[in-house]
């Protein structure tokens, strides 16, 4: 805690206040969307002469003959995209962790995170269409088709691709939260005790690590139950459609103009909520079981072995999943600048611009929209996250480890069961499809990954360098803009880069804040896929994936040029 | 006119219901008062209270009165106490030039006197020209030298020394503690010089206060 800061500044007076401002800020809106989701959903919104509670939205919800397959196929994609994300996850960490590869996953996991998910999944759906590029590898000398296979490969009725659409996306996410997990446990010793009593590698890191770490993200894995349970982006591109995943369909019923549809959607949107619950219920349940198997396990002194077997497999999955990634945005450039391109070939006849020629005029708008409302979001969440950061330390305002849920809340609530609400509220105040509004709405999910990725680089900063400079004459003010925030210039950076990806992301906080006025390279990417056009559909994605990455270019060359002749921020 | 020096009079720092400080004892200008322990016996605990860094775990009692004036209760950076860690904690991002300037008292106006200030440190150290050098590249020696100049040019009142000579090497330690004892005479500073090394309780050669 710094002592004694000047509080007579008009700054300094709002300072304490800071945390609870990005609370209201982060939640106001959340607790308002649910209300407003609750109220429509049983019959109460007085704009539309709903005055009496009644159960009558739910009646005619349950009544709609695609209700038990969605909401299966909310729990089955929900369930099974976490189910196979951690494993990858955990399966790479025990199999790697320590070693060279790692460290090039490591390095590959930042661009791969801020790759939006609507691109990932077109490029994964431009790969494992029956017309894409595995097809086409693969024909004709091996499966011997001279055209595209009538397959249901895409958009099949289980959710399988829609599952591993999330996969890929997940994968990156839950590896960066291990990561940071396994730094604050002392884990090498815990592996070395256990291979010195002869356990294989892998054995060693499941029995001795993986409880630990599972403690420490069990907060993003629910995270990322709700999110996979409840996408739309992805679901749109990849997801089945007859019915589609509930998500959607509440999307469709929101979209509907005929405006009594706005009971149905809501009472819908309690009922996604309401499995999500059970859903996390469930998971809890099962970590209690794994968790009694896992003790008879780790009791039954079975040393394990197959490590290269083990390494192997892991090391496949992982490359899939980034590969998926990669090889998916290299099918995007390449679909973008294709000319005539007939099955089977590898590769087109022709390369020309003409697409992005074609599309530039309208893509530039829509690009500086979107940039927009990413760097005001940003620049927004970035100062709350440093004033409530700076307040802990002068006013010794530190959240206990329970308020980290509080982070995590804009995360595991569905959009869908609050955003159907929000918009509800908004458009009878007038204040929807607006760019504030849009930005409002981006602040909530911008700031919780601005603050969990710049609270632990800002408070391990060694506080002596604020004590010399303060006995030097410097005060607090001084000391934070002066030492504090230069010195952690690059993790600053870094932030900013990861809050600019979160907001160019978002799918449906744009279209439903913006009430479909406010255009941003992911609504308009999204809203292409049902035309199929795969060269325009590769032109959006791509620029949009180009913005998401340009930030953490920027948050890589920006403090290496600044502090080009300051070796001790060089690592920093 | 009042006592010049510094003055502690009755601090005592406890943590947990443990008494780890409990001195009281006046050290004249030019005069310095070592104070020896094993770690963990609380020595940085009572300089971070004279500078007014202490965290608020700690419970505190007593006053610290330097030149007459009672400064328990300023602010950090209004106490006009210079200290020196055993790191040498050279901002990273700002040049030695830099790091000087950021000490310099800010009643030094114009850029031409303040650099020129800053020339005649660095020069008074053997360091001439060093002004845009990178902290991270110089030695051992250079970085404590120039965190001395640096907390001088602050114009201290007095000068805390947290075992600023243990991560030199022997050769060096004798010549910066030298410098250091040498410029606090000069000045007339009060100096408080925590340790737990016998040699620089004896090049010191004032007064040892041990804490158990």
């Amino acid at each position: 805690m710094t002592p004694r800061c000047d509080t007579k500044t008009a700054r300094a007076r709002f300072l304490p206040w800071a945390p609870l401002l990005t609370l209201a800020i982060m939640f106001g809106p959340v607790l308002a969307g649910v209300l407003g989701t609750i109220g429509p959903a049983f019959g109460y919104l007085p704009a539309l002469g709903g005055d009496s509670v009644s159960p009558t939205a739910f009646a005619m919800l349950f009544d709609w003959p695609g209700i038990t397959r969605a909401s299966v196929l909310s729990v089955t994609t929900g369930i099974a995209a976490t189910t196979i994300s951690l494993l990858l996850v955990a399966l790479i960490c025990a199999a790697w962790s320590g070693s060279r590869a790692f460290r090039v996953i490591e390095r590959m996991l930042s661009p791969l995170l801020s790759v939006p998910h609507a691109a990932a999944a077109f490029g994964l759906a431009f790969l494992i269409a029956p017309s894409g590029w595995i097809a086409r590898a693969t024909s004709p000398w091996l499966t011997g088709w001279d055209r595209p296979p009538d397959l249901l490969i895409l958009q099949d009725p289980y959710g399988l691709s829609l599952i591993a659409g999330l996969v890929v996306k997940e994968v990156p996410f839950l590896l960066l939260m291990t990561l940071a997990a396994l730094g604050q446990i002392r884990t090498a010793q815990a592996r070395d005790t256990a291979l010195a009593l002869g356990y294989a590698p892998v054995t060693a890191w499941f029995k001795t690590v993986f409880p630990r770490v599972y403690a420490q993200i069990r907060l993003p894995v629910f995270a990322v139950l709700a999110f996979s349970m409840t996408v739309v982006d992805v679901s749109l591109i990849l997801g089945p459609t007859t019915p589609p995943t509930l998500a959607v369909q509440i999307l469709r019923w929101m979209n509907d103009p005929d405006l009594s549809q706005r009971f149905l959607a809501s009472a819908a949107a309690v009922w996604q909520l309401a499995l999500v619950v059970f859903t996390m219920l469930l998971w809890r349940l099962a970590e209690i079981a794994v968790a009694h198997l896992g003790r008879r396990w780790v009791a039954s002194g079975a040393r394990g072995g197959a490590t290269r077997t083990v390494r192997a497999i892991a090391l496949a999955a992982a490359m899939l999943s980034a590969g998926s990634i990669v090889f998916g945005l290299f099918g995007l450039a390449v679909w973008s600048v294709a000319g005539l391109w007939s099955f089977p070939d590898l590769l087109p006849d022709a390369f020309t611009g003409r697409t992005w020629m074609r599309h530039a005029m309208n893509l530039w708008p829509i690009a500086s929209e979107t940039l927009i409302i990413a760097a005001v979001s940003t620049l927004v969440a970035l100062l709350l996250t440093l004033a409530c950061l700076e307040a802990e330390e002068r006013h010794g305002l530190k959240p206990g480890s329970r308020a980290l849920w509080l982070l995590y809340v804009p995360l595991i609530v569905p959009q869908i069961a609050f955003l159907t609400g929000l918009q509800t509220l908004a458009i009878f105040t007038g204040i929807d499809g607006n760019r504030l509004a849009v930005i409002a709405v981006h602040i909530i999910f911008v700031l919780p990954y601005v603050f969990l990725s710049l609270a632990d680089p800002f408070r391990a900063w060694d506080a002596r360098y604020g004590h010399v400079a303060r006995a030097l004459g410097a005060g607090c003010d001084g000391v934070l803009w002066r030492v504090r925030l230069p010195m952690l210039l690059r993790p600053i950076l870094t932030a900013a880069a990861v809050g600019f990806a979160v907001s160019i992301g978002q799918f449906l906080p744009t279209l439903l804040a913006g009430a479909g006025r406010v255009q941003t390279l992911t609504t308009e990417a999204v809203a292409l896929a049902s035309g199929g056009d795969r060269r325009v559909i590769s032109v959006y994605a791509l620029a949009q994936t180009a913005l998401a990455l340009l930030p953490f270019a920027l948050a890589l060359f920006v403090p290496a040029i600044v502090w080009r002749n300051r070796k001790g921020l060089r690592h920093a | 006119m009042p006592d010049p020096g510094l003055t502690l009079d009755h601090v005592t720092i406890r943590r947990n219901g443990r008494t780890l400080v409990d001195i009281s004892d006046h050290i004249a200008p030019g005069e310095v008062l070592t104070v020896m322990g094993p770690s963990g016996s609380g020595k940085s605990t009572l300089l971070s209270y004279i500078i007014g860094t202490l965290d608020s775990a700690f419970e505190a009692r007593g006053r610290v009165i330097l030149n007459g004036t009672d400064i328990t209760d300023l602010a950090p950076e209004a106490r006009h106490v210079g200290i020196l860690f055993q790191d040498e904690l050279l901002f990273p991002h700002l040049s030695v030039g830099q790091n000087l300037a950021f000490g310099l008292r800010a009643s030094v106006k114009g850029r031409a006197e303040r650099t020129r200030q800053i020339e005649a440190a660095l020069a008074d150290i053997g360091m001439d020209g060093f002004a845009d050098r990178d902290p991270d590249t110089l030695s051992g020696g250079q970085k404590a030298r120039v965190a001395l100049m640096r907390m001088l040019l602050s114009g201290p009142k007095a000068l805390l020394l947290d075992e600023p000579f243990s991560r030199l090497d022997t050769e060096r330690r004798d010549q910066i503690r030298a410098l250091v004892f040498d410029q606090a005479r000069a000045k007339g500073l009060p100096v408080l010089l925590v340790t737990h090394d016998h040699a620089d309780a004896e090049a010191a050669g004032g007064r040892v206060h041990r804490l158990e």
